[in-house]
């Protein structure tokens, strides 16, 4: 299987506090894989590294064969590499049909996809179906539930086309079976060819979704293979539950 | 409605306009409209990175100087029929634009909004100092009286303002409606997440801050002519700032419609209370208007005028909006 994404001693510091220590890791294409670690583990910033929000000082990241660095953020989510947020960040005024719009746009379009106005509408519609949202379609974001909020985002960055998903705790805050719900969502997308990179603390969610796993903790990756080999590696385990 | 068609529309409402205004048989209509005309592009093209981007720009007064002083330039160096100073006004002020737009556009809020009043105090000293143009003591363009076949000369640069308007108008509803005002509103909304969706953040508000600042530098391109005598103070003055603020938030910022609205309000309110009171109380009018509407109507007459259609009228208790599950419209 080819490597989609490769990041070589990625380093990224604030003043201070090292808050990413040469992480090297890879995600084949296609793969469903969980990233963990304790608050502050610098998961976040490793998403922000990736998808350009924040510039890493040290190493580097490799896109579908490409290196990243120096592109801005809009510029890699039009290679195909899209992210939810920790908190969901929904174009406010605009109604969820035009959220949708937006990333078909700015992302598909800029990619040489010419779409008519009608296909761009049906798309849209056909994202907000596959959430369950299409019912909400010219509602605006803020009349929306938790969970829905977060079907919002992640439908949005679905609209990217991507070949690699982020999704940040897409499940925070979410009931059991909310949490199920965005799982098999999740799960449909990596069915239909999308690679996904999880970060999430419900280690249920995880678990089910992962077919592999990997645990940062203090800006240093501690372990990296399948779940259930991860899950019973002492350093993790000291990680997770102390001495 | 297509744009063109549109365009078509505005353009025959200004000729009724000019009809009607020339029926009246007085000459002060036409100095008065133009003020309100040259606000309605001030207003236009400020809503164009204000309301749609939603970077607040206090440099307004600044921009629409350039346009002014360009003209005085020109008219030195080898004068042109004002068409010519209009679009040589609107490159300047769209030049400084992108210019401005680079140095500052990477701060957000009142970073930003301070950087744009900096602009104005630095662009205002230059030009107190630039003795071509007249520097501090000001220059004077004498215009002609009369200019076939308009008539009285002021006529004309009504009806070049008029022109102005329809074309600003027109942009606006333009950009409003196109994959550039989406991008313009995720700005607005949230940059991180904008450039999360693919939006060229950086470009776009470029863009905006290019053609919002050669509307504004179109708007003061004629200024000399009508006003005859310009001054660093007159150029520069604070009139232009404010109500090129205050014009779209009072008649709503997300729609190219407030701003007309706003401007077409304000400024007649503004030349009825000059030739009845003085122009003195213009700024007060405007300092109350806004208070009053940031309290009554936050999203500005269109915004109060949309919700009141979608909601019925017993949904409100006072002026507030009892919750309902109706969505409101998409600006």
């Amino acid at each position: 299987m080819s490597q989609l994404l490769e990041i070589e001693r990625l380093g990224k510091r604030f003043g201070g506090f090292v808050a990413l220590d040469e992480i090297s890791l890879s995600v084949a294409t296609g793969e469903r894989v969980g990233l963990i670690g304790p608050n502050g583990s610098g998961k976040s910033t490793l998403v922000n590294c990736i998808c350009g929000t924040l510039r890493n000082e040290a190493g580097s990241v490799r896109f579908d064969g490409q290196r990243l660095d120096g592109s801005t953020a809009h510029q890699r989510t039009r290679r195909g590499l899209a992210r939810t947020f920790q908190l969901p960040r929904p174009f406010t005024s605009l109604n969820l049909l035009d959220n949708m719009r937006v990333p078909l746009l700015y992302t598909v379009t800029a990619r040489g996809g010419s779409r008519t106005v009608t296909e761009i509408e049906a798309r849209c519609v056909e994202l907000l179906r596959e959430v369950g949202l299409e019912d909400k379609a010219r509602r605006l974001p803020r009349e929306l539930t938790q969970v829905e909020m977060r079907k919002l985002e992640l439908a949005r960055a679905m609209a990217a086309e991507p070949k690699l998903l982020i999704a940040d705790e897409a499940m925070a805050g979410l009931t059991h079976s909310e949490v199920e719900d965005i799982v098999g969502l999740l799960k449909r997308l990596n069915e239909q060819g999308v690679t996904i990179i999880l970060i999430e603390h419900i280690m249920s969610a995880v678990m089910s979704f992962s077919q592999r796993l990997i645990v940062l903790v203090s800006g240093r990756k501690i372990a990296d293979g399948l779940p259930d080999q991860v899950m019973r590696d002492p350093d993790v385990e000291r990680a997770y539950l102390g001495q | 409605m297509r744009s063109d068609i549109f365009f078509l529309i505005c353009l025959a409402a200004s000729a009724a306009l000019y009809a009607g205004a020339a029926a009246l048989g007085n000459d002060y209509v036409f100095f008065a409209g133009y003020v309100v005309l040259q606000y309605v592009v001030l207003s236009t093209a400020w809503n164009i990175l204000g309301g749609y981007c939603g970077y607040v720009n206090f440099g307004s007064a600044a921009f629409f100087a350039l346009g002014a002083y360009s003209t005085v330039a020109m008219h030195k160096l080898h004068p042109l029929p004002i068409p010519f100073l209009v679009l040589i006004g609107g490159v300047v002020s769209g030049v400084v634009g992108l210019g401005m737009g680079y140095l500052t556009l990477r701060l957000r809020g009142a970073f930003f909004a301070i950087a744009t009043l900096a602009l104005a105090v630095v662009l205002q000293t230059l030009v107190v100092n630039w003795d071509y143009v007249g520097g501090s003591r000001g220059a004077y363009i004498v215009r002609p009286e009369t200019l076939a076949p308009f008539g009285p000369y002021i006529r004309y640069l009504f009806t070049i303002m008029l022109l102005l308007a329809v074309g600003a108008v027109t942009v606006a509803r333009l950009i409003e409606r196109s994959r550039l005002g989406y991008g313009f509103a995720t700005i607005r909304d949230d940059e991180l997440a904008a450039e999360a969706s693919g939006v060229p953040t950086l470009t776009l508000k470029l863009i905006a801050t290019v053609i919002s600042g050669a509307l504004m530098g179109m708007a003061g391109a004629p200024f000399p002519y009508y006003i005859g005598f310009l001054q660093p103070s007159s150029a520069f003055g604070l009139d232009y700032a404010v109500n090129s603020i205050a014009m779209p938030l009072i008649g709503g910022t997300t729609s190219w419609v407030g701003p007309l609205i706003g401007a077409v309000l304000l400024g007649s309110l503004q030349q009825i209370a000059t030739v009845t009171i003085s122009s003195a109380v213009n700024l007060l009018i405007v300092g109350c208007l806004l208070v009053a509407f940031v309290i009554i109507a936050p999203n500005g007459i269109v915004g109060l005028v949309q919700r009141y259609v979608q909601h019925k009228p017993e949904d409100f208790v006072g002026r507030r909006k009892v919750e309902t599950d109706a969505p409101e419209a998409v600006p």
